[in-house]
């Protein structure tokens, strides 16, 4: 009898013991796309974390960018995805959230300190429920070859009329590829070509929403205009841009062979490591003189918590911490280029990502205008304007056509359009 | 008397089926038919609900999706035609010479043909997407060293260049295949019979012609319908060469990619495993028809001789 309850005690306290380890020990995997960070992540981000929350181990698990959403769907469909999952913004994730596999993070204390903009990107249509805390967002720009600028003679231009001199300036003088950017992967052209001139011409969040609620079309002149500039571009990029790929475009940049590149501002610690001469950068030109600058401030990456994880208060914790002005810091210096999106302040020190995020002073903010509610349906929006972009600067459809193919196509599904 | 013992049940049969059944149905039979069960169902407030042959109905009646379904098939169908006429006879070509007894080094010939067959397709596809490039590739500088540079074009750029270019570069990785069954076809011809031409004055290039080609007739058979087969369920040198999004402008687009920008999802595109399932299914068909087509109309009418 004695023994068997001595051997009772000793059980339980060995249970006791087990769950009393397993709270203190949560370990947190992170699922992400951004394999490119796994270093800053394991140097700076998690010991940073870890130091203050002692118990509270995490690891970042990244796949690659092109497969994330279909490794991650099957991962969380099969219930073995990691406990933190970054969210790419807008439907991929709401559909998650629809799906019960993301958690409802509306009532986490951190969300206070994100702007109803910044949390758009990852709250559901009618704004009630937010699931992932916004983590960063990219702005777009072009950067420049500031030696090679000098060495033209070039200033950096703010208007239409002064980018296109300048680029006849470099291709005149043919040292340097006008710019450096290539119709391959299609992306670029979208991405970097339409959505980043285009909201000097729809007026950012004004077209945007306009054509979300069916005022405007893809055939006015607003949504057009992007792409008679886009069928300028193609003289001034190198030869066979055709099937000059993205990392091609930012080796030549970087090799000092381009003297412009329309880019993301995700490029820059990657550029940083890889130059050998200094870089600037500008906003998209405006159309004339003195217009209102519209820039795309895109809302790119979210963090949020696997509804099935067997850790949910670590998480919180863990998310908590993501929204404090801690992490924005550690964040935003680590990855110069992508953008807090917390009110909370941070002061950058890398000159480039400094002047991309000066903009948000100067000019007014948008998002990418593919992004929301309007790549829903079947013809996807988004793939058909990597397609028009690409086609529309290899001149093998007008800007005329592109406009009217991609309304024809959201028409056909999207109620206010019809 | 023997007639009167009666046979033992043999289970040793089915011992040793098992193990391929086993592993075969679980993830060859089993998938399929779990595919084409998914074809008929569709997803309505993440509720999975029966639909019958709706998704079959959206796939060739809806012009969003009948558009890019006869686009990839008519893709599939240049690119295997590309590889039927000029995989295989080259193939049939480097057997022959390769048999041939003066010719020196065979071995090294056959091993340096066979190895692109044995890289992954992921080298292949980098390698040449290197190679042809017009920034870094040496395709440019060789043609320029000749004075051919004219005739240089950013090939996998352009709509009416790329997925002939593409085909081309599989051909090249996988000539290695008929090659090495017709060269074994090839070794299997009887002397005597080629000697017996000779004293009939057969030699050289009609003996090729008139003996060993009827001989090998049914090997030729069996690569085209391996050609056939692996063409339609191509994929992975359209996804490591040009993306899921096939470009330029889908002129590279086959049902394999369809498939998979379909059934997973693509940037905002969200997957649709049940629209997916449909055209996984569609190729399972247009695979089948062929592949009867062949049984059918063709191996039948092929004779195989006994030596």
């Amino acid at each position: 009898m004695m023994r068997l309850s001595t051997k009772g005690a000793f059980l339980a306290t060995t249970l006791l013991a087990a769950t009393a380890a397993s709270a203190q020990e949560a370990t947190l995997i992170i699922e992400s796309w951004r394999n490119d960070d796994l270093a800053i992540w394991q140097n700076e981000i998690i010991p940073a974390f870890e130091a203050a929350h002692p118990g509270i181990s995490v690891k970042f698990t990244p796949s690659a960018p092109a497969e994330y959403n279909a490794v991650l769907n099957s991962k969380l469909d099969a219930g073995s995805a990691g406990d933190i999952v970054t969210c790419r913004p807008f439907d991929a994730s709401l559909a998650l959230f629809e799906a019960g596999h993301l958690a409802d993070l509306s009532d986490l204390d951190g969300m206070s300190s994100f702007s109803d903009v910044a949390k758009s990107g990852w709250s559901t249509d009618d704004g009630s429920a937010t699931y992932c805390v916004p983590m960063a967002s990219v702005i777009h720009g072009f950067i420049y070859n500031k030696d090679a600028f000098e060495e033209l003679g070039l200033s950096v231009p703010t208007t239409e009329a002064e980018f296109f001199a300048a680029l006849d300036t470099i291709k005149e003088d043919g040292s340097y590829i006008p710019m450096a950017m290539g119709t391959n992967d299609q992306w670029e052209a979208a991405t970097m070509g339409y959505n980043n001139i285009g909201p000097n011409y729809w007026k950012g969040e004004e077209g945007r929403n306009a054509l979300i609620a069916g005022e405007q079309k893809l055939t006015d002149e607003a949504w057009v205009a992007p792409y008679r500039q886009l069928a300028k571009w193609g003289p001034y990029l190198g030869d066979g841009f055709e099937a000059q790929t993205y990392p091609d475009s930012q080796n030549i940049f970087t090799l000092g062979r381009a003297a412009i590149y329309p880019a993301g501002s995700w490029e820059v610690s990657g550029f940083n490591n890889l130059v050998d001469f200094e870089m600037g950068a500008f906003y998209p030109p405006v159309q004339n003189a003195g217009d209102t600058c519209y820039i795309s401030d895109h809302t790119d990456i979210g963090i949020g918590m696997n509804a099935a994880t067997e850790h949910p208060e670590a998480a919180m914790t863990f998310l908590n911490w993501v929204a404090s002005s801690e992490f924005s810091t550690i964040f935003a210096n680590a990855l110069p280029g992508f953008f807090p999106l917390s009110n909370a302040e941070v002061t950058l020190e890398d000159p480039l990502a400094q002047e991309f995020i000066s903009w948000r002073g100067e000019c007014e903010s948008s998002i990418r205008s593919t992004y929301q509610i309007l790549s829903r349906g079947t013809p996807n929006l988004e793939n058909d304007t990597w397609n028009a972009s690409a086609a529309v600067i290899k001149g093998t459809e007008t800007p005329e056509e592109a406009g009217q193919r991609l309304q024809d196509g959201l028409a056909s599904w999207y109620a206010p359009q019809q | 008397m023997a007639h009167t013992t009666k046979q033992k049940p043999r289970y040793h049969i089915a011992v040793f089926l098992a193990p391929a059944v086993i592993v075969y149905t679980a993830v060859m039979i089993y998938p399929l038919f779990n595919t084409l069960r998914l074809a008929l169902f569709t997803e309505i407030d993440q509720q999975r609900v029966w639909v019958g042959l709706q998704n079959f109905r959206t796939l060739f009646g809806d012009a969003i999706w009948s558009d890019q379904f006869w686009n990839a098939l008519g893709n599939n169908a240049w690119f295997f035609l590309i590889h039927m006429l000029v995989q295989n006879p080259i193939g049939v070509a480097l057997a022959a010479i390769l048999s041939s007894p003066r010719l020196r080094f065979s071995a090294f010939y056959r091993t340096a043909i066979f190895i692109p067959t044995i890289l992954s397709f992921v080298i292949v596809g980098f390698a040449w997407k290197l190679i042809l490039s017009p920034i870094w590739g040496i395709a440019p500088d060789m043609l320029d060293a000749i004075g051919l540079k004219f005739l240089y074009a950013p090939w996998l750029g352009k709509e009416e260049y790329a997925l002939t270019t593409l085909s081309l570069v599989s051909v090249w990785q996988y000539v290695g295949i008929p090659m090495m069954l017709i060269y074994a076809a090839l070794l299997s011809i009887p002397d005597e019979i080629l000697e017996a031409g000779e004293c009939d004055g057969i030699t050289g290039m009609s003996a090729f012609f008139k003996i060993k080609l009827p001989l090998i007739l049914p090997s030729i058979g069996i690569i085209s319908i391996l050609t056939f087969v692996a063409n339609f369920n191509a994929f992975d040198l359209i996804y490591a060469a040009q993306g899921a999004l096939a470009g330029p402008d889908f002129s590279t687009d086959i049902l394999g990619t369809f498939m998979y920008r379909t059934f997973f999802g693509f940037q905002l595109q969200l997957g649709d495993p049940h629209m997916g399932s449909a055209i996984a299914s569609a190729m399972f068909g247009v695979i089948l028809i062929g592949v009867c087509i062949y049984l059918f109309g063709i191996q039948r009418r092929l004779r195989s001789y006994q030596f």
